[in-house]
């Protein structure tokens, strides 16, 4: 038999049925919904009256039009989100399907309680109504975004037609320096292939540094996949993900554990298996990264400057870096580090774990924000609220100056209450730094929760490397009046 | 979905690489939960200034591109988020083909199911559309002979799948025909499944 990638195992694996052009008929195991995606999908079914194919395969989750601040009575204050979301927790009235409600302790974003659940297992194929799906590769499950006439496609016949991809190899080797984590990594990788270059490619990320990583960071890791254009991310399951998973609610118990422990123990890719495409990335040279413009493969490393339009040999280049520039209201040739920012948001289905917390908590302990900051704090789950205040990492936040929210997608898609208003300048842990993303006219910088913690304290965009290194709170940075 | 053979009109010129589908259809709008009559929110922020004006700036705002039926984008045009009321936007605005180098492939799957054509073409051939959008020369997307037909008769390639384009050209209900066709092998497809791994089956959802 020939040697076989992750991707070809987990594409054979759910092989319905296959067509003369190489397309494959995909078997769908689970599916997550949420407000935004599946209104229609759901209106759909109603309409031609099909029946749900597989009910226990769906789970439902608000999240997008959450508002963090919990209105006390329940009631969602803004009347389209309120309908919205009292939509979702309708449908699943009315179609019998598993659905967490604002207030249930399992609620939060789509890709941070699939895992919390064990909803998310290696070896499975899941989707979702939403592109950041590719989180859930982190556990060896071919998982990818959808639009919502394939949400209601999957809701009628367990299954999507679908073009296979290309193997594509990304091989990180050494240790991160001080400083430095998933989130730059993620960035840097998506620097390197670009916002298009990985269209038509199944990501596979190895090497030691990867199988080093927790979950959490290898669930940031694969989030940002869809932004270097590839719907996969996969990280190959591992005792570290077993440990992950062992015991959840939706996770297998007793001789079916052992049985599924074998089989995804089948799942990493073969030693002679052969990618189409390989990048290797050195992680010790590594340092935190920060996107400047409206694209995030727009990035350099902390220590960077950012690109001058005026040097560049190619005339579309120079009027892409042109235009983002003048959106971000920013000078050619610039230092990245020091500039100054207004807002710092914390969270989101990228950075919005227990472990993003404790991170951007190192940086704030015994340290206050600056005075011209407003700053947010918004955990990505119910359960990583608990957790994080169980260890105290509330207290961190309020102290230093934070708004600690209750979880939701939050300031990452202008379209709850957190917004931005034109022209604030915000250091955010989320994944798009789009045009209006955040609100309309609003400018984005990504990074990791550190730096963000950092960009807090002083105001502007700092190398969190200078906070770390033990200096007493607002001393990190030359610039800090 | 409507039948999609052919689309004559002068396109309109999107040049800017990386336009997403944030642009295309901004989040705010997000809570509305129909997917009729959403071409107003089509590239809001482009489109319209602050007091809700349209901007003369706007390729879409002038004539004769108001009217025009196909956009000539650039690079990976509708990267970002799968919402898929990007091209239902689009194609309450009108549009029904997208021509560009790249898409997002989220995107360009949901245009596939909303009877909008995207044609990947390459480098030098958008170019060259991005001039004749610009001269306001009238372009064909025809799908039968699968090529664009430029205003001097020149044609560029449709490359898209057979399938993909049978379920454009026919107007297929890509639902409909899986039920029709697939439910057999589904069927066959879980017996086996839940035969070798019957905790895919144990520890499903509930509804409570």
């Amino acid at each position: 038999m020939n040697a076989q990638t992750l991707y070809d195992k987990l594409w054979k694996s759910h092989l319905v049925r296959e067509y003369a052009d190489g397309a494959g008929l995909l078997y769908i195991d689970r599916q997550l919904l949420h407000e935004v995606s599946s209104p229609q999908a759901f209106a759909g079914m109603r309409s031609s009256g099909r029946e749900i194919r597989r009910p226990n395969s769906h789970l439902l989750v608000a999240d997008h039009a959450i508002p963090t601040r919990r209105p006390s009575d329940g009631r969602i204050p803004n009347e389209q989100a309120r309908a919205q979301v009292q939509l979702l927790a309708d449908n699943a009235i009315e179609f019998e399907l598993a659905h967490f409600g604002m207030s249930d302790a399992r609620h939060g974003i789509v890709h941070v309680i699939g895992p919390e659940q064990g909803f998310t297992q290696p070896g499975i194929t899941l989707v979702c109504g939403d592109s950041h799906t590719t989180t859930h590769g982190a556990f060896g499950a071919l998982a990818f975004g959808i639009g919502a006439s394939e949400c209601e496609r999957v809701l009628a016949t367990q299954t999507l037609r679908q073009t296979r991809a290309r193997n594509l190899r990304v091989c990180v080797e050494g240790a991160f320096t001080s400083g430095v984590f998933a989130k730059d990594l993620a960035l840097a990788i998506v620097g390197t292939i670009g916002a298009s270059g990985g269209q038509g490619y199944a990501i596979e990320y190895c090497g030691e540094t990867v199988r080093q990583l927790s979950m959490e960071a290898r669930m940031t890791l694969c989030n940002m996949t869809i932004e270097a254009g590839s719907r996969v991310g996969l990280i190959a399951p591992d005792d570290t993900t077993f440990a992950y998973i062992e015991g959840r609610p939706n996770t297998p118990h007793g001789a079916a554990w052992e049985r599924a422990l074998d089989y995804w123990r089948s799942l990493p890719t073969d030693a002679t298996a052969r990618y189409e495409q390989e990048i290797y990335i050195s992680a010790e040279l590594l340092e935190p990264q920060v996107t400047w413009g409206t694209s995030p493969d727009q990035v350099v490393p902390i220590t960077g400057y950012l690109p001058d339009p005026s040097l560049q040999e190619c005339e579309m280049a120079s009027k892409k870096i042109a235009r983002a520039l003048a959106y971000m209201g920013l000078e050619p040739a610039a230092a990245v580090e020091g500039i100054a920012i207004d807002q710092v948001f914390i969270g989101s289905c990228t950075n919005g774990r227990i472990e993003d917390l404790r991170a951007a908590a190192a940086v704030l302990r015994g340290r206050h924000i600056a005075d011209s900051v407003q700053a947010l704090v918004v955990p990505g789950s119910a359960q990583v609220k608990r957790n994080a205040e169980s260890e105290g990492l509330d207290r961190v936040f309020i102290e230093a100056g934070f708004e600690w929210r209750h979880a939701g997608c939050s300031l990452c898609v202008a379209m709850n209450d957190d917004r931005l208003a034109p022209g604030k300048r915000c250091a955010s842990t989320s994944n798009r730094n789009f045009e209006g993303r955040q609100g309309a006219g609003a400018r984005t910088h990504l990074m990791s929760p550190a730096m963000a913690a950092a960009a807090a304290v002083t105001g502007r965009i700092t190398d969190v490397r200078t906070l770390l290194q033990g200096r007493p709170a607002g001393q990190g940075a030359p610039w800090k009046s | 979905m409507e039948k999609l053979t052919q689309v004559t009109s002068i396109p309109a010129s999107l040049p800017d690489a990386n336009i997403d589908t944030d642009i295309i259809f901004p989040a705010r709008f997000l809570l509305i939960t129909e997917k009729r009559g959403l071409g107003r929110y089509a590239f809001y922020e482009k489109r319209f200034d602050a007091d809700g004006a349209a901007r003369d700036d706007f390729v879409l705002n002038r004539e004769p591109w108001n009217k025009s039926s196909i956009l000539i984008t650039g690079d990976n045009f509708g990267c970002g988020s799968s919402r898929e009321q990007a091209p239902w936007a689009l194609y309450d605005l009108g549009i029904r083909c997208v021509v560009s180098t790249s898409f997002g492939e989220i995107f360009e799957a949901n245009c596939l199911n909303n009877g909008i054509l995207p044609v990947m073409v390459k480098q030098v051939e958008l170019a060259a559309l991005h001039e004749d959008a610009g001269c306001a020369r009238e372009l064909t997307a025809d799908l039968v002979a699968r090529a664009l037909v430029r205003h001097d008769g020149t044609r560029i390639p449709i490359g898209l799948p057979e399938w993909q384009s049978q379920a454009l050209l026919n107007g297929w209900d890509e639902i409909d025909r899986a039920l029709k066709e697939d439910c057999e092998h589904t069927e066959r497809f879980e017996i086996f499944q839940r035969e070798t791994m019957s905790w895919l089956y144990d520890n499903e959802t509930r509804h409570t």
